[in-house]
């Protein structure tokens, strides 16, 4: 059994409907890419899982339990932690502030503790206290999965990480991301830069328009079926 | 000469006050952007508490006060649990209103239950104490106390706010509240015990205004006034800046009153004007927003 | 080059009268036809209860468009309603003036003295914007509290002398044969009713102006609406002023009615703010029509209930945080739900004329929401 599962997940913003039944399933350690254009639905299938949307109960099963209805701080606490889009800081805590607050409330042993968080982001040491806001962005982007890494997650989610980086801050960012599956911590990746997230990732899902458009491993699709994945026939 | 050097030292130690009264204020507002028009009634409320309290069991007000802290700092809890949560959102009026509403409820409450006499809590000889710093001037014993103690509050305050967990998690909660849920925080929670820490803050500067000055039940809106007149002269954001405007307003009060006796009020609305006009964002602002 | 597949070129209206609204302009025609000539048949109870109801009626009407429109809650209209009624006094007493056009003066003196404290005051933002014209109102008590010529902090009263002199009194005296003091009510009577004729329709012109539909899009979105080119900041400070001078004019019109002023009653909170805040929360805010409701009830509680002092006061607290919490739109929101009706008609319609002459109505319209 998968350890994260999605059934038949549908998500709205008031009447507009940005999901219309997503089934997608993550396996312990496993990292998944999610791809798709702008508007496609790839954030709300994030928020919708971390809790920031509600939905049916069953909707979203996580370790074989219904989480579809908890509220974000609920579903927090079991193992699942959302790095946001655009990093959202806090901005009146200090760097180390914001890395312990991501572990305040949920004490778990495991891999992640500030010391390690400092080893896999030194920059965030040297940085420890300052003010958010004067971190370049992609320190902002360590320091954002450095916090979400402090609850020690079962899964993290990461939203668009390479958002407004330049390419060499990305690929630093993304060196990251096999220490981070070799602590055995699950990661869901939304993506818009393609080749990063292909060289990741174990298994690929694209979103088209709200709806599941393509399924497979990075090796075996073509770069036809992502196109058509990605835009339609 | 030395009336006016009398009407700065009064007016300081009166800032201290001040400051008591709008510490609370400015923690509420920091944390949860909630203004209480209320407040200036629940301090109200808060003397009559101590005042029952001594009264009742025989206490000195400084014990009654103690005795007080722990049942306020509930009191404050539950109604932001179970009341005030309820109206936050993205809307303006709904605290607004409600806590104007809850204004008039308490001014009348009080009314009720204690008819609109002036009371005072009385704690003996050392209302009249005082230290005498030569040349004819003297402090009061119980407003050096009252300013010592805003002192102290503030420090304790910004002792929780930055060197606690609650504290990070006020701050947090204070700059994106979506994000703080991702971090497993109850809001719900936070801002109760929020409540409740203003509460306890409330129910210190009660117990100085009613050693310092007489009260009623309808004594409450000016407090609203003066603490939030502190916070805005002292800035946004900022504890120390509270302090420092509670202390400009209460020089402005004094100074105006040696001018004229009952201009001493006014002096201080004015003052506050000027200070809007010249630098809206007070003397030290802080806050990013 | 017509193309037989393609549809027909559509045609757009914007409306704004409906059908329930036609029947309510005709009927308000008739109630006014009706109030005017009530005196005629109405003992002085009835004449100085409809008064009341009149002026504050005007009051929440103003303070809905400031607050239910323009997203300015204040707590400090009184400073207006206080500085109207005063320079009432003074014009009447001090200058000899006619009290009827005392009025007006007091409303243009009002919107000067609001011009200066509205710039003072926008600094603030919010629930301290609130407070901030608290402390204006304060200022302004405390400042007529030193003026020794009007009272000072005991106030004054207006001797029958001053105002047996009001235009028009001998007329009314012998039409409706009575006595100076009943036909110095009718004056006043007529003189609330056309204030509040006069409002209601400066609100409703405002409304359905274009200068509205800017306060709506500030209402609803603050952002979108400066986004769009509304400026917002003098949309806000013209809503201010204009709220003002009608504010203090209905202050004249109260003290008059009075005939004695102080600076605590003139400027008192409960009276000035908190009952209109109470008549717009229960009527429902936003709406043209909640303030009538809520006046109607204001009236009849205070009626009834006002000889119970502070519990009545405490009923009314309740009463409002209980509406705010759980009808936010008040008595009126529920009826319009409910029955979907419109008596002052505002909210735009877009009409879409269909091919066949068939008109198709889709209603387009953001349900009146509260400031933000």
């Amino acid at each position: 059994m998968a350890l994260l599962e999605t059934r038949n997940l549908l998500a709205f913003y008031g009447d507009f409907q940005a999901l219309y039944g997503i089934d997608t399933s993550v396996d312990t350690g496993e990292t998944i890419a999610i791809i798709g254009a702008n508007g496609a639905g790839k954030s709300t299938y994030l928020k919708a899982i971390a809790g920031l949307m509600q939905g049916s109960a069953d909707s979203v099963v996580f370790d074989g339990q219904p989480i579809g209805s908890r509220p974000a701080a609920a579903v927090m606490k079991l193992g699942i932690a959302l790095v946001p889009e655009g990093r959202r800081l806090f901005p009146s805590l200090t760097v180390e502030e914001n890395l312990l607050i991501g572990g305040d409330r949920r004490k778990m042993s495991g891999p992640w503790s500030l010391q390690r968080v400092y080893s896999l982001f030194p920059i965030l040491k040297e940085r420890r206290s300052s003010a958010t806001p004067t971190l370049s962005g992609g320190q902002q982007q360590m320091a954002a999965i450095g916090r979400a890494l402090m609850s020690n997650p079962r899964i993290l989610l990461c939203d668009e990480i390479s958002l407004g980086l330049a390419p060499i801050i990305i690929a630093d960012i993304y060196a990251a991301l096999p220490r981070i599956k070799a602590e055995g911590t699950s990661v869901v990746l939304v993506e818009q830069d393609i080749a990063q997230a292909m060289k990741v990732a174990d298994r690929v899902y694209c979103f088209q328009e709200g709806r599941l458009s393509l399924a497979g491993r990075p090796r075996e699709l073509t770069r036809e079926q992502i196109h058509r994945g990605y835009f339609g026939a | 000469m030395t009336g006016w050097l009398d009407a700065l030292i009064q007016g300081v130690l009166l800032g201290g006050l001040y400051a008591l009264f709008a510490a609370g204020l400015s923690l509420i507002f920091g944390v949860m952007r909630l203004v209480n028009l209320a407040h200036g009634d629940l301090i109200v409320l808060a003397a009559f508490v101590i005042l029952v309290l001594a009264e009742r069991l025989g206490l000195d007000p400084f014990a009654a006060a103690l005795v007080a802290l722990p049942v306020l700092f509930v009191a404050g809890f539950a109604l932001q649990y179970f009341l005030l949560n309820r109206t936050l959102g993205r809307d303006l009026l709904p605290p607004l209103l409600v806590t104007f509403g809850l204004s008039i409820i308490l001014q009348n409450g009080l009314l009720q239950l204690f008819s609109a006499d002036s009371q005072r809590l009385r704690s003996g000889t050392i209302e009249t104490a005082s230290i005498p710093l030569g040349g004819g001037i003297a402090i009061g014993v119980v407003p050096l106390l009252t300013l010592l103690c805003a002192i102290t509050v503030i420090v304790i305050l910004n002792l929780i706010f930055y060197h606690t967990r609650l504290g990070r998690a006020f701050r947090a909660t204070s700059d994106d509240l979506d994000v703080a849920q991702l971090m497993g925080i109850d809001i719900s929670r936070v801002f109760a015990t929020a409540m409740g820490v203003a509460f306890t803050v409330i129910a210190i500067s009660a117990l100085y205004l009613g050693l310092r000055a007489n009260f009623d039940p309808t004594s409450g809106p000016a407090r609203l006034l003066y603490a939030f007149e502190a916070v805005i002269i002292g800035g946004l954001g900022s504890f120390w800046g509270t302090l420092a405007g509670g202390i400009v307003l209460g020089l402005a009060q004094t100074i105006g009153a040696r001018i004229d006796p009952e201009w001493q009020i006014l002096s201080g609305h004015l003052a506050f004007l000027v200070v809007l006009v010249l630098r809206p964002r007070g003397l030290f602002p802080r806050a990013l927003d | 080059m017509t193309d037989a597949a393609a549809p027909p070129p559509q045609a757009f209206r914007v409306e704004t009268v409906g059908g329930a609204s036609r029947i309510a302009a005709v009927g308000a025609g008739v109630m006014l036809l009706v109030l005017v000539t009530l005196p005629a048949l109405a003992g002085r109870n009835l004449i100085q209860d409809l008064i009341f109801l009149f002026y504050m009626l005007s009051l929440a009407q103003c303070w809905n468009l400031l607050a239910g429109y323009a997203g300015l809650i204040s707590v400090g209209q009184q400073a207006f309603v206080g500085f109207g009624g005063y320079l009432l006094f003074a014009l009447t007493l001090k200058a000899g003036l006619d009290p009827l056009l005392a009025i007006p003066i007091a409303g243009l003196a009002t919107a000067i003295v609001a011009w200066p404290a509205a710039l003072i005051v926008f600094r603030l933002r919010g629930a301290y914007f609130a407070i901030g014209t608290w402390v204006v109102a304060e200022v302004f008590r405390l400042s007529f509290a030193q003026v020794k010529g009007l009272g000072g902090g005991t106030g004054t009263s207006l001797p029958p002398s001053a105002t047996s002199g009001v235009f028009g009194i001998e007329w009314v005296k012998t039409l409706f044969d009575v006595r100076t003091p009943a036909a110095r009510d009718i004056i006043t009577y007529w003189a609330a009713l056309a204030l509040l004729a006069g409002t209601l329709t400066v609100i409703y012109a405002l409304l359905r102006s274009r200068r509205g539909l800017a306060l709506g899009a500030i209402r609803d979105h603050e952002a979108a609406a400066a986004g769009l080119g509304v400026d917002i900041y003098r949309v806000k400070l013209a809503v201010y002023v204009a709220s003002a001078a009608m504010t203090g004019m209905i202050g004249a019109l109260i003290y008059l009615q009075k005939a004695r002023i102080s600076p605590d009653a003139a400027f008192s909170v409960l009276d000035w703010t908190a009952y209109v805040i109470f008549i717009v929360v229960i009527g429902g805010i936003g709406t043209m029509e909640g303030p009538v409701v809520g006046a109607i009830v204001f009236h009849l509680l205070q009626r009834y209930l006002a000889d119970f002092g502070a519990w009545y006061l405490i009923l009314l607290g309740t009463l409002g945080i209980t509406v705010m919490l759980f009808a936010p739109r008040g008595i009126w929101g529920l009826i319009s739900e409910r029955y979907d009706v419109t008596l002052f008609p505002i909210r735009r319609r877009l009409v879409v004329d269909g091919a066949g002459g068939e008109v198709k109505q889709a209603k387009k319209s953001t349900p009146a929401r509260t400031a933000s």
